[in-house]
């Protein structure tokens, strides 16, 4: 075996930071999926009638659908009725601002890298932290208020701004529109709540931090992001998860609502557990993200760094509704030991002069598997419509796989259509070539790793490029061939 | 300052270099010299430690280290600088980065303070006069789409900034028009200190016109058959190599 082979192996085999867990008395729903756990969900939350309404509509669905069977992943079965669906840190009485939260809640956060602190904080970006099924607590809230940006747990939101939540809701992703969406729509715990009104430029990046606490507990959050006419706001999202020999699932669904000469920037930096290196354990993720540009000039931008999970099932895309709207994609994928990803985008053109860009860039690693599976999608009003998609892939080692499919379904023959691939490897030559300069292998992948996802990891907000940076680096730590 | 002995080398089983022995002081430049297949590039990357190439046999010391213990990222940080004769492309990173990373990890093994942006960039603008080369260069991704000159002046630009001991050009003359020749061979001996020393590895004669040699041998089937002081090269030139393969056979029947 070569030396590039070992540091790959190395790199790849390296242990997950965050597997630590931490013991807390948690408010429990019992195991299984029933009309009657939606109820408890429901009741436990003091939702209004509408909503449990909602729910019992989405799990009636839910039960006539199958499990997807498309993506190019593989997994066993998995039990929904072995799983909890809720699970919540019990605190002593209602927090009413993030002084008040448990201080041993507020640190695991610490523990993480993210203080919950106010004043300990950086300026300029505001934490929603969730724990298990519930938000824990959410910091700067009366500085954005000022502004009339609501940023809040989405359990608050029901409660203050019903309006709001009902009228969006389900509004982008639909209760039915897939086996995981549907089973979100009946079960979702919690998440994030974000509203910027007319006009308003959101001073400071809004950020949710996710993490799975508790043993055989699903993650179902929900995000709901809505941006006003000529509104501003950029948005981040952070995860991770203890280390357990037991799988677990976190099926997510986000939805962005931007209106006319709105921008919403979504910036994902995914590090939930990838199992351990023989591939047992780890999380997966099937999430719905979508978002629509439904005013003109409009605009949704994506970016992911996904380097955990065990199987990834993940396609954040975007509806080009208004004239002139704009979606893009972009994405640096890395899986590693047995780690699957099956991850994309959709672009979807409807408005007239619409136009979307998709960077993808996989990098595989051990013995995983990455796909990227694009669609982009021109409907027949949507005449002067625009793509230029670039799937890149890259390979260290000879045991992993990098697949590609793009769909391509046009039905305006004014649409101009781009779409670029490559596929390539990190080879000896370059780790040698730097060995030669006094750089350390380890260096090297690196280095070479973060040139490759440059064009994404210059996306993402300054101070998360940096951990981004650091956490692909890590990711790989040992990886070439 | 380095000291080969009885160097034997294979690739895949395949001996390629068979009892190679040379000594080499500070200020010294040596060229090595020999036909297609004879072993010049394996010497250059046995020293510099590529991983394919296996040492069956023999010892290489430099400054008193066994060379042959050190990886290759520890050769470099010793002071042994190779000149690829095809110098790889790494998307993505620029030159800038690319060697700015390279100065700190060598500062960082000799206990130096890593230089700071600033510090680096002057160490680079003072650099980049020897050798001629366009900041613009510098600032796109390392040897990617650079032209064959580009890419061999950037060779020689990062030679300049890491300052080694041991400099082993590998067929840096090969692709060169003469223009770009001369600025290459230009760098090469502005470089010349009475501390360091020099390797050429070269198939003509050509570029120790303007690198001149002080020792140069002929490689023949992985051994040195001859070895001589300039005027060995030009013979070679006038003669062609057939002459050294008769005399070589000449003795051994």
């Amino acid at each position: 075996m070569s030396k590039d082979n070992e540091i790959l192996e190395e790199f790849t085999s390296k242990e997950y930071e965050h597997g630590w867990s931490v013991d807390y008395e948690a408010d429990e729903a019992p195991i299984g999926l029933t009309e009657d756990t939606i109820r408890w969900i429901s009741s436990k939350k003091e939702e209004p009638k509408w909503l449990l309404d909602w729910r019992l509509k989405a799990f009636r669905h839910w039960e006539t659908m199958d499990e997807p069977t498309w993506p190019n992943v593989k997994y066993p079965k998995i039990d929904y009725q072995a799983l909890r669906y809720y699970s919540a840190p019990k605190q002593k009485s209602k927090p009413s601002n993030i002084n008040e939260v448990d201080p041993e809640l507020l640190k695991i956060y610490d523990r993480l890298g993210i203080s919950l602190n106010e004043q300990k904080r950086l300026q300029g970006i505001a934490v929603d932290a969730v724990l298990d099924s519930v938000s824990v607590g959410t910091t700067f809230k009366d500085t954005l208020s000022k502004l009339g940006v609501v940023f809040c747990s989405f359990s608050e939101a029901v409660k203050e701004h019903p309006d709001l939540v009902k009228k969006y809701l389900g509004s982008v992703v639909p209760s039915t529109d897939n086996y995981f969406a549907a089973l979100n729509s009946a079960v979702f715990s919690d998440g994030s709540f974000c509203y910027i009104p007319k006009g308003v430029r959101c001073p400071m990046e809004l950020s949710t931090y996710f993490r799975i606490n508790a043993a055989n507990t699903g993650q179902f959050e929900r995000t709901l992001i809505i941006a006003e006419d000529k509104s501003y706001v950029s948005y981040l999202e952070g995860c991770t998860a203890p280390q357990r020999d037991e799988n677990q699932l976190h099926a997510a669904v986000v939805e962005i609502y931007a209106a006319e000469n709105a921008e919403v920037k979504y910036s994902t930096v995914q590090n939930w557990f990838p199992g351990d290196k023989n591939g047992k354990g780890g999380i997966y993720n099937f999430v719905t993200k979508r978002g629509i540009c439904a005013g003109n000039h409009s605009k949704i931008s994506w970016t992911q760094v996904e380097t955990g999970s065990a199987v990834t099932w993940k396609y954040p895309s975007c509806i080009l509704k208004g004239d002139h709207s704009i979606g893009e994609f972009y994405s640096v994928a890395v899986t590693n030991n047995y780690q699957q990803a099956d991850t994309g985008t959709k672009m979807i053109h409807i408005g007239k002069n619409t136009r979307s860009r998709i960077v993808s860039k996989g990098i595989s690693a051990g013995k995983s598997q990455n796909s990227y599976r694009g669609q982009v999608q021109v409907m027949k009003r949507a005449t002067d419509a625009r793509n230029f998609s670039q799937c890149d892939s890259l390979l260290m080692g000879d045991k992993c796989g990098a697949h590609t499919f793009p769909y391509i379904d046009i039905h305006n023959s004014s649409a101009k259509v781009e779409h670029e691939a490559t596929t390539s490897k990190i080879g000896e030559d370059q780790i040698f070539y730097c060995n030669q300069r006094g750089i350390s292998s380890e260096d090297a992948v690196a280095l070479i790793v973060n040139g490759y996802a440059k064009e994404v990891l210059n996306q993402l907000p300054m101070e998360f490029a940096v951990e981004a940076q650091k956490l692909l680096a890590l990711t790989l730590e040992g990886s070439v061939g | 300052m380095l000291s080969i002995k009885n160097l034997h080398a294979a690739i895949e089983g395949t001996p390629i270099l068979k009892g190679i022995s040379l000594e080499i002081k500070p200020g010294e430049v040596h060229a090595i010299m020999g036909p297609n297949g004879s072993g010049k590039s394996t010497l250059a990357s046995v020293l510099a430690g590529r991983e394919e190439y296996e040492v069956t046999e023999g010892e290489v010391y430099f400054k008193g280290k066994n060379l042959l213990d050190l990886s290759p990222e520890d050769r470099a940080r010793e002071g042994v600088f190779l000149a690829f004769q095809y110098p790889v492309e790494i998307p993505g990173v620029s030159s800038t980065n690319f060697l700015r990373t390279a100065v700190n990890q060598v500062r960082e093994y000799r206990g130096q303070e890593p230089l700071d942006a600033v510090k680096f960039l002057s160490l680079m603008k003072e650099k980049m006069k020897l050798v001629e080369i366009d900041q613009k260069l510098l600032s796109r991704a390392l040897n990617e789409g650079f032209s064959g000159g580009e890419k061999k002046k950037n060779e020689i630009f990062q030679m300049a900034v890491l300052e080694p001991t041991l400099s082993i050009l590998d067929e840096t003359d090969s692709g060169l028009d003469i223009d770009a020749l001369k600025v290459v061979a230009n760098g090469v001996n502005q470089l010349k200190t009475k501390e360091n020393a020099t390797i050429v590895v070269t198939h003509y004669q050509r570029l120790l016109d303007y690198i001149v040699p002080d020792y140069v041998h002929v490689l023949f089937d992985g051994r040195i058959v001859k070895s001589g002081s300039k005027d060995l090269a030009l013979e070679l030139e006038d003669k062609g190599y057939d002459w050294i393969k008769e005399e070589i056979s000449g003795t051994t029947v």
